[in-house]
């Protein structure tokens, strides 16, 4: 894009390209190669649009072609043992790529007590005779025919859109098991393109579940198997342009369907940025952010989707909603937004939206502290939050995790950078008497001007000096940071050697971090015991975010399931009791994954029954025939 | 799968008990001081260092909670908020343990030689003991032993100690305190101070309460507490107390530990210490204050033999899993957790619950000796001599009878320590031997030993002074109470047929539904005096049906009960068991009636009562002398102010008695079968 002939100025230029390898530094590294910056086109529905625009883009019509059918994210990007049992990245993307990761194979092994001999292979390849025949309502494809909008019924694009990455789902593709799969796929290019879709969809009564980046966690995208009419994906993936960038208000209007790091991408061109970075940005998409109430690593300076956002507009089978004016702040009843806001997808598609953007960050640095236990890493966190000085993100891991992030250290290349860690580790354990099974490190990232940073880096630093801290580099901070790109790919790598794991996430006041942490971690243990899981499992969480009242904690659980006849029925009783756990202790049902399906039979304890007799009120209102019919939520 | 050992009482029968052994033996065998001064090294919860009990104040002193309420009672009081924080520093001192090793290794020495030469054995379950060490590891622990003795918590910490498992912090009543020198030292080996009763003082609560909880959410140490609250002078369990039940569950509520285990203790004495003393304070001599000259006066008692003790730990009981779908913790998510604030009655109503459970699983693990089976049997059989008559039984029908009660006392799955290699009777003899101060053996016959006063004035008041009718009536009193302090033992294995068998005599007609309302009756009227789980009536109706058809005493054809021709000889065993129990109430009924007036104080009632009583007996319109007990006049009275048939009204300087005399009379008329169970009755209860 450097060479690329836009408007853009050279040192924004500069700035663009400074972001991008930052970003690439923990995302991918992608080939720059060129491709429009902003692309402020009508919308052009009947043309072919399979042009140069999306090819610059991450996401293809048919995601399979980049996308793991199986698995989580990029086809050539997968870890494995080589034959010397050492881990490998393959790919080009990362910065793990082609790395190898000597210490992971010994905590793979003492950690699950899984062997490399017990090998639990995937099914090759997507068997698509094992997918039932579509269930087509043929008025409505002739419709659809006659508008030009691109669809399919092939059986590989069905199944892909049929699953988010929970583990049962992923399990099931695995096995080769395909549950109810939608019949139908259609690739809108634009908010008119929805309205065509949404209206034909009421008028011949068919089933429409929105598609964004597919990321879901909480069974948000399975069919309901009780769907008797014609269940249509609506990929929201072409729609991926910024249509506008206002530089004076500093805004940007984006199509709902852009992935994460394409939106980034762009408005680095442009010197800007949203800042808003979930741990999913490489493939989830801005509708679904929206959709399900997501929040970013660093929301401490570019806040959460409802922070960021500054209008919506949904298509709903009522027709659009959509505000009239782009103030800040409103006071005009209760706002609209948030009937958008975490809907998931059960009232409209999302298919355009106005948020804040910013100029990119002239520096960042990324930082880390160790603790002598958890509890002081705590007390830590907290102090920095009631002094409201976090940095962009600050992370807490507790003791297993560390130990997790520590088996993933690449090889080192000099004698000297293993002398250096050998320093380091004998310095904080020996000579500063941290008990390695207890410290627990914090990560950091600040960003902004370099002086303000470097300040708001010592004021930090010196909180956590008074907690005991030790500051641990930048190394272990940004390693700290990779582990949340990479888990999803070594949570397949654990599915290849009988190892099931997933992730999940609450938010819960201060006084209660700790005592919600220990007992849903003991809670996983205890119930894995009952349940006959033979090893004790992997049960471990970090402080993730921090707030005024209180925090966002995050859980990985996984565990060894050889020996078990129906390890995906275990593995769902004990998240049952795990968020059992959770909400009585204090815990929210979810902090940014949503309900969907999974969590759905809480949500009326959570929100008591006149609150769920309103959200019911609306869709009734909204959507009465319910042609958003996912079934989520409610 | 604790829960369930804690809930099932279907057949008793089927519950596997550990064995036991003897740790006497050893301290027989070895040197008392290498084992008082030898490398004590518990297993700790979560590998936890044991706290300095200044510490421990401290942590007590800058909670929260603590501060929430001192600022609470500044604020009410418009005393300054730090002379309140004084005052709680003192209530802390008053209160504080200040556990040491070396007093407790003082008292390994002191009562291993105690010990020997007072007991036979001093047995345990190891199993137990193997348990409790596992659960100390993994969750806070609280110990619930049975109370019926002052040896109980020493026994206890000397157990623990023995078996190399963290000693306990022991709530002690505040009387301990009293006696100088061994309430300190009593402090040092682990106890804390409280205060009988302090009703209203919110700080003197918080402090209490934060002073446990403290020790349980960091896992110091064991917390024990007797939930029986005071020593049991009857020997039967007494109601729980829920104030500490409630504390210590309250951590696990509000997600400050991840668990608690419950571990009931069953203390089971051959022969208690306080045997004649307790029979006196309940016959209304006052209990003598707890002194230190007084327990070296004590030691008299160390000459004589207590045969053993039977300690066992049950299997420990998790909160959590009993709590589970009973108590909402997410309700106590919506406050600070330091604001202190009254249980719901959700919570209420489980701690309730589980207290009974736990007191019935101390009762079912209570070891019961042969001696308890001959008092219940000789306690029937002088009731019913009429004077001038011998009707004593021979040495050979008690034993023929003792060993037909064994069987019956089997299949109703009692605890028996029976010596099975013993000839029944040489266990007999053996056991009347012990208890030579309650029976005499004279002519073949035995007999209750009346007029020797506990059995320890020794034979020369007799010829001595003559004494008045009330006076004799009173010393036979004490025989006889201390005889039904070991028949009471074993009332909990009989307790649920017994009320059957009596509902059965009572009930107008032989209808299932006729009986089962009398025994209705009857549970309600008699769960001050029981151990009967709230709301349990129809399980324990079952239970007592199924107990009496599968011995084949009871048959049910087309709703009607029938008691079989070979059930008979059970039926009256039954209903005479809770017959003294059945006519004292009434005769508190009668007494309500007639004799109460307006002007009755709940001071008076007892000694008024009980001269209503000795009345009733000199003149033979009572034969049951045990009613005497202040214990049985007192579960009356809270049973009748329970089901409104008696109030109280507070006036200036004393509370008074409000007797509704025409419930009262309805009330002993049913009791004593004159008056159907009508569901109008019940309904009104």
């Amino acid at each position: 894009m450097a060479s690329n002939g836009s408007s853009d100025t050279d040192s924004q230029r500069i700035k663009a390209q400074q972001r991008l390898r930052i970003i690439a530094g923990h995302l991918q590294q992608r080939p720059v190669d060129g491709g429009s910056a902003v692309v402020a086109v009508e919308c052009k529905a009947e043309g072919n649009k399979t042009n140069v625009a999306s090819s610059t883009r991450t996401v293809p019509r048919r995601r399979h072609e980049v996308m793991k059918w199986n698995g989580w994210g990029y086809s050539d990007s997968k870890f494995f043992f080589n034959k010397k049992g050492q881990a490998e990245f393959t790919g080009k993307r990362y910065r793990v790529s082609g790395m190898i990761l000597p210490s992971l194979k010994d905590w793979f092994e003492g950690t699950f007590g899984a062997s490399l001999q017990h090998k639990s292979p995937s099914a090759p390849v997507l068997n698509a005779s094992a997918i039932s025949p579509p269930i087509l309502n043929e008025a409505f494809v002739e419709d659809i025919k006659s508008t030009g909008i691109p669809f399919s019924q092939d059986a590989e694009d069905r199944v892909f859109r049929a699953h988010g990455h929970c583990v049962h789902e992923i399990f099931a593709l695995r096995e080769g098991r395909f549950g109810r799969v939608p019949d139908l796929v259609l690739w809108p290019n634009c908010h008119n393109d929805v309205l065509k879709i949404v209206d034909l969809a009421c008028k011949h009564n068919v089933c429409v579940i929105p598609f964004g980046g597919g990321t879901s966690v909480s069974s948000a995208l399975e069919c309901p198997q009780e769907e008797t009419r014609s269940i249509v994906s609506l990929d929201t993936s072409q729609m991926n342009r910024i249509l506008w960038i206002d530089e004076k208000n500093l805004t940007a209007h984006v199509e709902a369907g852009i992935v994460g790091q394409d939106l980034e991408r762009l408005l680095n061109e442009s010197g800007y940025c949203t800042g808003h970075e979930p741990d999913s940005m490489e493939f989830s998409s801005l509708g679904g952010w929206v959709a399900t109430r997501a929040s970013g690593m660093k929301k401490n300076i570019y806040g959460n989707i409802e922070d960021l956002v500054i209008r919506v507009k949904m298509v709903t089978p009522r027709g659009v909603i959509e505000k009239s004016c782009q103030g800040p702040r409103t006071s005009m009843g209760p706002d609209v937004h948030h009937f958008i806001m975490g809907s998931e997808g059960t009232l409209g598609v999302v298919t355009e939206v106005t948020m804040k953007i910013r100029p990119i960050p002239e520096y960042q640095k990324y930082g880390s502290v160790v603790f002598p236990c958890f509890e002081q890493g705590v007390a830590c966190l907290r102090e920095v939050a009631k002094q409201r000085c976090a940095p962009a993100s600050i992370r807490l891991m507790d003791n297993e995790q560390f130990q997790f992030g520590h088996a993933l250290k690449p090889q080192v290349s000099s004698i000297f950078t293993s002398f250096l860690d050998g320093l380091k580790k004998f310095y904080i354990t020996k000579f500063k008497g941290f008990d390695p099974h207890c410290l627990c490190v914090a990560t950091l990232l600040f960003e902004g001007d370099r002086e303000k940073v470097l300040q708001h880096e010592k004021q930090v630093y010196d909180i956590a000096a008074k907690f005991g801290g030790l500051a641990a580099g930048e190394d272990n901070g940004q390693r700290g940071y990779m582990l949340t790109f990479v888990i999803a790919y070594l949570r397949d790598l654990g599915m290849d050697y009988y190892v099931l794991g997933e992730s999940f996430e609450t938010s819960v006041p201060w006084d209660r971090v700790l005592d919600l942490c220990r007992n849903v971690k003991e809670r996983i243990t205890r119930e894995c015991k009952e349940r006959g899981v033979p090893f004790a499992p992997l049960a471990t969480c970090r402080v993730t975010q921090t707030y005024d009242a209180g925090a966002c904690v995050y859980f990985y659980f996984a565990f060894n399931y050889r020996g078990l006849s129906d390890p995906v029925h275990v593995y769902e009783h004990v998240e049952h009791a795990a968020r059992e756990e959770i909400l009585a202790n204090g815990g929210s049902l979810s902090h940014h994954h949503g309900v969907g399906k999974l969590r759905k039979d809480w949500l009326r304890e959570s929100i008591s029954e006149v609150g769920m007799g309103m959200l019911k009120s609306v869709k009734e209102y909204v959507d009465p025939n319910n042609i958003f019919g996912n079934r989520n939520l409610l | 799968m604790a829960s369930k050992s804690l809930y099932s009482h279907r057949d008793p029968v089927l519950r596997k008990r550990d064995d036991f052994e003897d740790m006497l033996e050893e301290r027989r065998r070895s040197s008392d001081l290498r084992y008082a001064l030898r490398c004590y090294t518990p297993l700790l919860y979560k590998g936890l260092t044991p706290c300095q009990p200044s510490m421990l104040k401290n942590m007590v002193l800058q909670s929260d909670h603590l501060h929430y309420v001192i600022n609470q009672v500044s604020k009410e009081t418009g005393t300054a908020a730090d002379v309140i924080q004084e005052q709680a520093s003192s209530i802390l001192d008053e209160m504080a343990h200040s556990q040491q090793l070396s007093t407790v290794r003082f008292f390994a020495f002191a009562l291993s030689k105690a010990f020997k030469s007072l007991f036979r054995s001093v047995c345990v379950n190891e199993e137990g003991i193997q348990r409790l060490q596992q659960a100390i590891q993994d969750h806070p622990v609280v110990l619930l032993p049975s109370h019926r003795s002052y040896m109980d918590f020493l026994l206890m910490s000397y157990i623990l100690y023995t078996y190399d498992l963290t000693l306990p912090v022991i709530a002690a009543g505040m009387d301990f305190m009293g006696m100088k020198i061994v309430g300190e030292m009593l402090r040092m080996s682990g106890a804390f101070f409280l205060r009988r009763s302090f009703g209203g003082d919110k700080l003197y609560w918080a402090a209490f309460s934060e002073y446990v909880k403290t020790m349980l959410r960091n896992g110091f140490a064991p917390i024990e507490f007797f939930l029986e609250g005071t020593r049991s002078r009857t020997c039967k369990s007494l109601t729980p107390k829920l104030g500490l039940l409630n504390i210590v569950m309250e951590p696990f509520f509000k997600g400050e530990v991840f668990d608690v285990s419950l571990v009931p203790i069953s203390i089971s004495y051959e022969r208690i210490l306080e045997e004649s003393l307790y029979a006196r304070e309940l016959l209304g001599v006052p209990k003598p204050k707890e002194s230190t000259s007084g327990l070296f006066k004590a030691r008299k008692v160390l000459s004589e033999d207590y045969g053993s003790i039977h300690v066992y730990f049950g299997q420990p009981v998790s909160v959590r899993s009993l709590a589970e779908g009973r108590v909402k913790r997410s309700h106590f998510n919506l406050m600070p957790r330091h604001i202190p604030r009254k249980p719901s009655d959700d919570t209420q109503s489980f701690v309730n619950d589980t207290a009974y459970r736990l007191v019935r699983s101390q009762e079912d693990n209570m070891v019961l000796q042969p001696w308890v089976l001959m008092a219940s049997l000789l306690l029937q059989n002088h009731y019913h001599q009429r004077p001038g008559r011998e009707e004593a039984m021979t040495l050979d029908e008690l034993t023929q009878h003792t060993l037909w009660l064994r069987g019956l006392a089997r299949d109703y799955g009692a605890f028996l320590h029976w010596p099975d290699h013993a000839a029944p009777s040489e266990v007999v003899s053996s056991s009347l031997a012990l208890h030579g101060g309650l029976v005499s053996v004279a002519g073949g016959r035995v007999l209750l030993a009346l007029g020797q006063p506990g059995g320890q004035g020794g034979a020369g008041e007799e010829c001595g002074i003559v004494s008045s009718p009330e006076e004799e009536l009173f010393s036979q009193a004490v025989t006889v109470l201390s005889c039904a302090s070991y028949r009471n033992q074993v009332l909990h294995v009989f307790l649920r047929p017994a009320l059957l068998a009596t509902a059965i005599h009572t009930a107008s007609s032989t209808h299932r539904e006729e009986v089962f309302n009398t025994f209705s009756f009857l549970r309600n009227m008699f769960s001050n005096e029981f151990i009967l789980c709230p709301g349990d009536t129809v399980q324990d109706f079952e239970e007592a049906c199924y107990l009496l058809l599968k011995t084949a005493a009871l048959q049910v054809s087309q709703q009607e009960l029938l008691v079989t021709e070979s059930g008979r000889r059970t039926l009256t065993f039954l209903t005479a068991l809770l017959d003294p129990f059945l006519q004292g109430y009434q005769v508190v009924c009668r007494f309500l009636c007639e004799e109460a007036t307006d002007s009755l104080t709940e001071k008076q009632f007892v000694p008024a009562v009980r001269s209503f009583m000795v009345k009733l007996i000199l003149t033979g319109g009572l034969r049951y002398s045990e009613v005497l007990s202040s214990d049985l006049q007192k579960n009356a009275l809270a049973a009748l102010m329970r089901l409104g048939a008696v109030r109280k009204v507070k006036g200036s300087d004393q509370v008074t008695l409000k007797v509704n005399k025409i419930m009262v009379n309805s009330l002993e008329d049913t009791l004593g079968g004159k008056l159907p169970t009508q569901k109008a009755v019940l309904a009104r209860l």
